[in-house]
């Protein structure tokens, strides 16, 4: 009985010293932000049935010059180091614009790209953002464009969606895959060379990753990340890439987990029958 | 030179050259522990398990380690944890130990306080195991720079800062610890040196030294009582096992600590592969860089609470700038565990601290306190967090300066009814 009243107190301390420097002192100090908002309400756009005939006469009027579009045959007009030069970050290839980017975001981004990414912190009168303002145009030409880039999606590997959504800018050193843009346009486009992501699933949680890829400015505020505006499925397969990658052994990891707490179970076992008998003679 | 003759055996063999029978007997089967002794007396025993989990799960780490700042991030996460098989297991029974054995330390730290097992004899075990703490605090924080990840860099940035506070010698001190100006490759590779050669060599003496101390004085039990070892172990060889207060340490004494080291295990493989986050901090997996300073910088649990009476002064007093007195309280928070056996002044008396009313209300508070120093050392030091951490600071500096004070009216009082 008074062992086990000592059993107590220990654990009962030890408790109180995990609980408070664990899970308390991580809610002072990374305090918890709103959920991950995959309908992007702040933008306030909704979007309507477009036509994608029309869409796309109107990308090959006003995107080619720059994106490519490689699922239908149209190729970069400028070579990725040359784009990477000129932009500081190589311009997306829009094949799949229609799967990766949610619909209103993306015709928010139209009107506005700066706006909708959060990054209007960076550019002024001196400074713009490299892709122009399409606030021009009208819904309905908006929305047909979506509707072109809609009808032209297949479904990705998590490892295309992820270097299409993130692998412009980041490197994925453990899995070989680095960034198609100029190291040093980059860094000075985006003021800092973006961090490698190999193991990033590592150093953040579940929480602050869902949060920071869906709206960087709620973790970070002033980084020059752009909310890329993925939908809750893109973004999935992005952290499901990151965690293949990062994580690797995970599932050997927790397997072998069960093994030895089963084999440290049976070994306590055996060890309490031992103790029994021989304390037995001397009790 | 001793007669030898054809061996019976294997055994006899040995005996005839290495007395390993008589051996044997000193150091197992005639080892006599208290009978009276609860779970706590089985800590020490934990503790050289977990020590020998460290120094395989070390050495198979050193096999891929490398201790330079531009491979040392990726042969840790990448070669070791990814491309080695079971190299992750390995990395993560180190990490996960390396915090856990200071749970267990603390735990038989204070169970030697409670039980007065510091002092009437015992002087050079409470000083050895002190002298084995701090060297394992220069082991564990010399091991937690080998990653060179952001909180390894910061971490060895802040703490090695620490000794520039030294007068006279202060800055050149903090060159010559860092090898550099800057925490930078030559801090690395010599860490690296502490931490896989210097200091285990230390350890295992302070160990030996330790285990050696405990032999003349004996190991306490849990009424503190004192009674003639020769005479109950004579009671116990005449096979009068029930009738005597003391068992040898083998089979007897491990068996039961077998069992805990059973549970121990048991927790600390669940640790390992389910929940390692308190013990391999995520922000360490990302590089070091020292462009970036993260947003919060803070030791492992362990040194949180001398770290809390570190910035517990936040102030100037007096004209001495706030730093200065708390590098002072730190240096006094680390040294004065060290002298507890000489500031209790009932200093012929040994008993659990249920029976020594004053010293049993000292010994909750401390252990409070330390509890509130390690919680609001890791909380950001704004506002009313700075002020409690304050308070935790003066109660502990004040509880060590009452100490001698409660025990010397404790052993008057004592005086008095005998």
């Amino acid at each position: 009985m008074r062992e086990l009243k000592i059993l107590v107190v220990v654990l009962f301390f030890t408790a109180v010293v995990y609980w408070g420097v664990e899970p308390f002192a991580h809610s002072q100090m990374h305090p918890h932000v709103a959920p991950a908002d995959f309908s992007f309400k702040d933008l306030g756009h909704t979007v309507g049935k477009g036509d994608f005939i029309k869409g796309e006469e109107l990308v090959q009027a006003n995107c080619v010059a720059c994106h490519s579009v490689k699922s239908v045959g149209i190729q970069s007009a400028m070579s990725e180091s040359d784009a990477s030069l000129a932009y500081g970050v190589v311009p997306p290839d829009l094949s799949n614009a229609g799967l990766l980017y949610d619909p209103a975001f993306l015709s928010a981004f139209l009107k506005n790209p700066a706006k909708a990414m959060l990054v209007e912190h960076k550019f002024d009168q001196t400074r713009t953002f490299p892709m122009p303002s399409y606030d021009w145009m009208s819904e309905d030409e908006i929305s047909s464009i979506l509707a072109f880039f809609h009808s032209i999606v297949k479904p990705v590997s998590d490892k295309a969606l992820y270097e299409e959504a993130c692998g412009r800018c980041h490197d994925m050193k453990y899995d070989k895959t680095m960034s198609h843009s100029d190291k040093a346009a980059l860094t000075a486009y985006m003021g800092t060379l973006p961090p490698d992501l190999s193991i990033m699933i590592r150093a953040k949680s579940d929480e602050y990753l869902s949060t920071f890829i869906n709206n960087p400015q709620k973790q970070l505020a002033g980084t020059s990340m752009p909310r890329v505006g993925l939908t809750e499925k893109a973004q999935n397969q992005v952290i499901s890439y990151m965690e293949k990658v990062g994580d690797r052994k995970k599932a050997e990891r927790e397997d072998l987990g069960y093994k030895l707490i089963a084999y440290m179970v049976l070994f306590t076992l055996l060890a309490f029958a031992w103790k029994v008998k021989i304390w037995r003679e001397v009790h | 030179m001793a007669e030898i003759k054809k061996a019976t055996g294997l055994m006899d063999w040995l005996d005839q050259r290495l007395a390993v029978n008589g051996f044997i007997k000193v150091m197992m089967s005639e080892y006599w522990i208290p009978k009276n002794i609860n779970f706590l007396w089985a800590m020490g025993v934990v503790l050289m398990s977990l020590f020998m989990i460290l120094i395989v799960s070390g050495i198979f780490l050193l096999m891929y380690y490398k201790p330079d700042i531009k491979l040392a991030f990726d042969s840790v996460n990448y070669t070791i944890m990814q491309e080695v098989e079971y190299g992750w297991l390995w990395r993560h029974m180190h990490g996960v130990a390396a915090s856990v054995i200071f749970l267990v330390i603390y735990i038989h730290m204070f169970t030697g306080i409670y039980y007065g097992s510091y002092k009437k004899g015992r002087e050079m075990i409470w000083l050895t195991g002190m002298a084995l703490f701090g060297i394992f605090s220069a082991e564990a924080f010399s091991g937690y720079m080998l990653p060179w990840g952001q909180m390894s860099y910061w971490a060895a940035q802040v703490i090695t800062n620490l000794f520039g506070g030294i007068p006279f010698i202060g800055e050149a001190l903090v060159i010559w610890i860092r090898g550099d100006f800057l925490v930078a490759d030559a801090t690395l590779t010599r860490f690296f040196m502490l931490h896989v050669l210097l200091l285990p060599l230390v350890i295992l003496l302070l160990i030996a030294v330790h285990f050696y101390a405990l032999r003349f004085p004996h190991v306490n039990n849990q009424d503190s009582e004192e009674f003639d070892f020769d005479k109950e172990a004579k009671k116990y060889l005449e096979g009068r096992k029930k009738e005597s207060k003391v068992v040898p340490f083998w089979p007897v004494f491990l068996s039961k600590d077998f069992f805990v080291v059973g549970i121990a295990l048991t927790v600390f493989f669940y640790l390992v592969c389910f929940h390692y986050d308190f013990a391999m901090d995520p922000i360490n997996f990302e590089p070091a860089n020292n462009m970036k300073t993260p947003a919060h910088i803070y030791p492992e649990w362990y040194f949180l609470w001398s770290y809390e009476v570190l910035r517990g002064f936040f102030f100037d007093i007096g004209g001495i700038a706030a730093m200065d007195i708390g590098l002072a309280a730190f240096g006094f928070a680390n040294v004065i565990f060290m002298l507890l056996p000489f500031l209790d002044r009932n200093t012929m008396h040994t008993a659990p601290a249920h029976k020594r009313p004053m010293f049993f209300v000292w010994f909750w508070l401390l252990l409070i306190d330390m509890i509130v120093l390690t919680v609001y050392g890791k909380l950001p030091p704004t506002g009313a967090n700075a002020w409690v951490g304050f308070g935790a600071t003066i109660v502990f500096l004040v509880l060590f300066v009452l100490l001698p004070i409660i025990t010397k009216i404790e052993a008057k009082n004592e005086g008095a009814e005998s």
